[in-house]
């Protein structure tokens, strides 16, 4: 690196002036790299547009965070150690680096000033942090091979030899570096000069320790050799890093500074085409590479082969045929390959079929396990909406998802069920006894909306769910209602499957029926729903979580709870994808939990953040994916091994995963799954309101016999 | 090559609930949703397919009234050429012959070179595809589960045969086949093409333009009536076998051996 060059201007050998020598060096390696950066850039110059530019100041906050502290790394103790050494060791050798790009070789870091001086010690420093770090991390790829890096054969060759080959680069260039250094210092002692501080135990130190013997002709040979190698070294690194994984330690300032803002959405079909405008959009979706935005495009540069993204992949570990790393990986293969850096641009073949098979983009739950993981912040749920946005368009979606979009389209439910049947789960006799549920139409107005869905509203089991969240809404004391047959599907699932144009006309209508409605505010007990009229949709009333409006109730004594009805369960809380990571509501289930009298609770080794995917909600259901064993199962297994007996979720479709789950890996009667409301529900301390609030027909007559 | 495909709207029977109307002659049609005719489906999935490699065009053709335009828009942004309404107030009532009548009548006002119609319709009897080519004088070929254009004249044409055989035929053109699902997956209509497919023409033929005479079609013709509507009365229910996963595994096998279903 360049911060090797710290060298009095006029040192030379044998009649060469390393400064003409640097300076030609550094001319030619500025050249080349800037050629080959425009060429990488040339693919997002044709890429489509992004909006990346807004909110600068949490983009900057951001970048502290993410880039400059590094804040994912750690999540991988190892690794993310040995990164946060390295990339410390980069920003303090790179200082001097661009120090000296911007002001030329002055004297800000000579080493005669306090300020250079300390800087040296730190610098030598660094470069040993490096050089070991990087030892280390060689180390591992070679002996302890991490189960992450490896390229399974569907995706090409391993990516061993490159690694290791950058990872001796930087090796190289600190030694060579250290050894510029003590060797200049050996000679200087040689020489009975009063020779440069080396602090104890760095690299430099050492070699010069070893170097102390040797001639003083054989030191200048290394003096001189290592200069050049270190020069060489460092420009051959800067024009070779775009070529593979190492790109990142370019792109990566820009990648997390242009990083996504607003989790739970999904990018519009175009940025800058309003939803009426979209009628007049030719094509829909991501066909061709160019069809991505930008930044996707930069993403994929950016990506550091790193794998914890497929590490954390629920489709990948159950042997579906996606791993979001080499989603990137195969993509940035395909902009090499198209837009090389000598020659022409090649002719563009269909992604779908290409480079990606259907099934791989099908695969997806949108869990947001990858999102959640990756340490420069790409971007994989938007481009997996983008290509089915362009299969929709083209008319390639699997049957069994076709028939439930068809029937959204005529009935507004996936299951083809009739609209008129929609509130059929309130009529349930032993329940209508305790707890009285109106629909909304135009009949006396109601505070809160409990916006049901269609799982809920048809799924014989999950009825269940919605009838617990009624009764504990009216346990407190909450004025609500249903939509009933005005209620069509929340369209969540349409839109992440890429049927934006029928997510649009279910959104229309039920933006239209809750604004109607009158309602103030609106409950919903799925989090698909929660996050679709929370992020998806515009202009609502604020929505909530029931789990959100339990806690908030226990807290205020509202609600009370039993003592646990059975004290021999453990209960583990599973974390739904859009409760959690797409919504960060994880302490409120726990603290309801937590809540209850004598409940025991653990936590599965994989939860909050690192929950795994059930399987997927919405209309995942009804995709037949290729797999070797079922996400639930994978997920019950874990609970299993927390030592729990009882999972507790709170989103319809983990429940239908999870049971399905216990059932085929045969753990009825070992496992059990239950909502979080049906399990407070169980526990409510039943009593008559205080005081009436003149609604009472809407309302739960409180259930003495609980 | 010119391609008719014969089309039909028909309660769709994965999203109602089919009921019996109270006079016991009809299905209850309150809160019924159509769509087109699965194999009808599958018969504009193919005619397309076939364009796309041998060129030409596709029509849709309906017989029926203002409501089963529906149907031809659909057909229309999967990516057929034309669509076409048949419809008159002399083809209500129509029998399978009335309607094949009035399919020859728009048959003989263009030129096709293949007609596909559905293997039959959900609510139909498999008739109109056969009487079409008859009246027409033109090979028929019924269940057709692979299509295959050797040369301009020819088509080789796979029939799936009882007990899943399959038999492979050589039939000249203009011909009519009958096309049975699963030849091929129909492609994904979307909300927006059928939004695109809003505005574009259909145009409506009576029998005056078609040149059927109104005694041979409709009621007055019709010399199939339906008589009686029902729902069979309930058979002895399935047996659910009990015991453990592992029992009930061998028993299954042992029934499974019993019946000659194992050997």
């Amino acid at each position: 690196m360049l911060a090797g060059m710290l060298i009095s201007a006029n040192e030379s050998y044998r009649g060469i002036s390393l400064l003409s020598l640097t300076s030609l060096i550094q001319i030619i390696g500025l050249i080349c790299f800037v050629y080959i950066v425009t060429k990488r850039m040339a693919p997002l110059a044709r890429g489509e547009r992004d909006v990346r530019f807004d909110r600068l100041w949490v983009r900057l906050q951001r970048l502290m965070k993410y880039w400059f502290g590094q804040w994912k790394h750690p999540r991988y103790r190892i690794a993310g150690t040995l990164h946060l050494l390295i990339f410390a060791g980069f920003l303090v050798l790179a200082t001097r680096a661009f120090y000296l790009l911007i002001f030329g070789l002055s004297d800000l870091f000579a080493t005669t000033g306090a300020i250079g001086r300390t800087y040296d010690v730190i610098a030598d420093y660094a470069a040993t942090i490096v050089f070991l770090a990087v030892s280390a991390a060689g180390i591992r790829r070679i002996v302890f091979k991490p189960a992450r890096y490896t390229v399974p054969e569907k995706f090409g060759k391993g990516h061993k030899a490159d690694a290791i080959f950058l990872l001796g680069l930087i090796a190289l260039l600190m030694f060579s570096e250290s050894l510029f250094e003590a060797s200049r210092v050996a000679i200087q002692v040689q020489r009975g000069e009063v020779p440069e501080f080396l602090p104890a135990l760095s690299l430099p130190w050492m070699l010069k320790e070893v170097l102390a013997a040797a001639s003083t002709a054989m030191l200048w040979r290394l003096h001189f050799g290592a200069y050049v190698v270190d020069v060489l070294t460092f420009y051959f690194l800067l024009c070779y890093r775009p070529f593979g994984v190492q790109f990142h330690v370019e792109t990566s300032l820009f990648n997390v500074f242009f990083a996504k803002l607003d989790r739970g959405t999904v990018k519009p079909v175009r940025w800058g085409v309003s939803d009426e405008q979209l009628d007049q959009v030719k094509s829909f979706g991501v066909k061709k590479f160019e069809d991505f935005t930008w930044k996707h495009m930069l993403d994929f540069y950016s990506c550091a082969d790193c794998g914890r993204c497929s590490d954390n992949c629920p489709a990948n570990a159950v042997g579906r045929p996606l791993s979001p790393r080499f989603l990137s990986i195969k993509a940035r293969d395909y902009a090499f390959q198209h837009y090389p850096v000598f020659g022409d641009t090649e002719s563009h073949v269909a992604l779908i079929g290409g480079i990606y098979s259907a099934d791989e983009i099908w695969s997806c739950t949108t869990c947001g396990a990858c999102e959640e993981e990756c340490p420069l912040l790409i971007e994989y749920i938007d481009k997996i909406v983008d290509l089915r946005r362009g299969m929709v368009d083209d008319g390639n979606v699997p049957k069994s998802i076709q028939k439930a979009l068809k029937a959204l389209e005529s009935r507004g439910n996936p299951y083809g069920k009739l609209e008129k049947k929609k509130a059929d789960w309130t009529k349930d006799k032993e329940f209508q006894q305790s707890c009285n549920v109106s629909v909304l139409n135009g009949g006396a107005p109601a505070d809160t909306l409990y916006f049901v869905d269609s799982i809920t509203s048809y799924d014989d089991r999950i009825q269940a769910i919605g009838r617990a969240t009624a009764r504990i809404l009216a346990a407190t004391g909450e004025n609500f209602g249903i939509l009933g047959a005005a209620e069509k599907d929340s369209g969540h699932d349409v839109r992440r499957f890429g049927e934006e144009m029928l997510f649009q006309v279910l959104r229309d209508h039920n933006t239209a029926a809750i604004k109607e409605s009158g309602v103030r505010r609106i409950v919903t007990s799925d989090p698909h729903a929660y996050n679709a009229l929370k992020s998806d949709y515009k202009d609502l009333p604020p929505v909530e979580h029931i789990s959100q409006v339990i806690a908030r109730e226990v807290r205020s004594g509202k609600l009370k709870l039993n003592h646990v009805e059975s004290a021999s369960n453990v209960y583990a809380y599973h974390d739904p994808c859009y409760l959690g990571r797409h919504n960060q509501v994880y302490d409120d289930p726990r603290e309801v939990l937590d809540a209850i009298p004598g409940l025991k609770r653990v936590e599965m080794s994989r939860c909050r953040d690192r929950s795994f995917c059930c399987g997927g909600g919405g209309l995942m259901l009804f995709y037949e994916p290729q797999e070797d064993e079922r996400m639930g199962v994978k997920r019950v297994q874990m609970a299993a091994e927390a030592g729990a007996n009882v999972i507790v979720t709170a989103c319809p479709f983990c429940m239908v995963n999870i049971e399905d789950a216990i059932k085929v890996s045969g753990m009825e009667g070992k496992m059990s799954a239950i909502d979080l409301a049906e399990l407070v529900d169980e526990h409510l301390v039943r009593q008559r309101p205080a005081t009436g609030d003149g609604d009472s027909d809407q309302h739960v007559l409180a259930h003495a016999s609980a | 090559m010119e391609i008719l495909v014969c089309a039909r709207r028909v309660p769709d029977t994965s999203e109602n609930e089919i009921q019996l109307n109270s006079a016991g002659n009809d299905i209850e049609r309150d809160d019924l949703v159509y769509s087109i005719n699965e194999p009808d489906n599958y018969a504009v999935e193919e005619a397309l397919q076939i364009v796309a490699k041998a060129g030409g065009n596709v029509t849709v053709a309906t017989v029926g009234t203002d409501e089963d335009e529906e149907i031809l828009r659909r057909e229309l942004a999967m990516g057929a050429n034309h669509g076409v309404l048949l419809s008159d107030d002399s083809f209500s009532g129509s029998d399978g012959k009335g309607i094949a009548t009035v399919l020859k009548g728009f048959v003989q006002k263009g030129k096709y070179d293949l007609i596909l119609t559905g293997v039959q319709a959900e609510d139909g009897g498999a008739q109109v595809g056969g009487m079409l080519a008859a009246m027409l004088d033109y090979p028929f070929a019924s269940l057709v589960n692979s299509i295959e254009v050797t040369d301009g004249n020819k088509l080789k044409v796979g029939r799936e045969i009882e007990g899943g055989n399959r038999e492979m035929n050589e039939i000249d053109l203009p011909c009519v086949l009958s096309i049975q699902t699963g030849i091929n997956e129909p492609r994904y209509v979307g909300m927006r093409g059928i939004r695109q497919a809003a505005s574009l023409e259909v145009p409506t033929y009576g029998a005056v333009e078609l040149g059927v005479d109104k005694a041979s079609v409709g009621e007055v013709a019709a010399k199939v009536e339906r008589a009686d509507y029902f729902v069979p009365t309930l058979g002895k229910g399935a047996e659910i076998l009990q015991g453990s996963n592992e029992e009930i595994a061998g028993k299954l096998v042992e029934r499974m051996k019993a019946k000659g279903g194992l050997q």
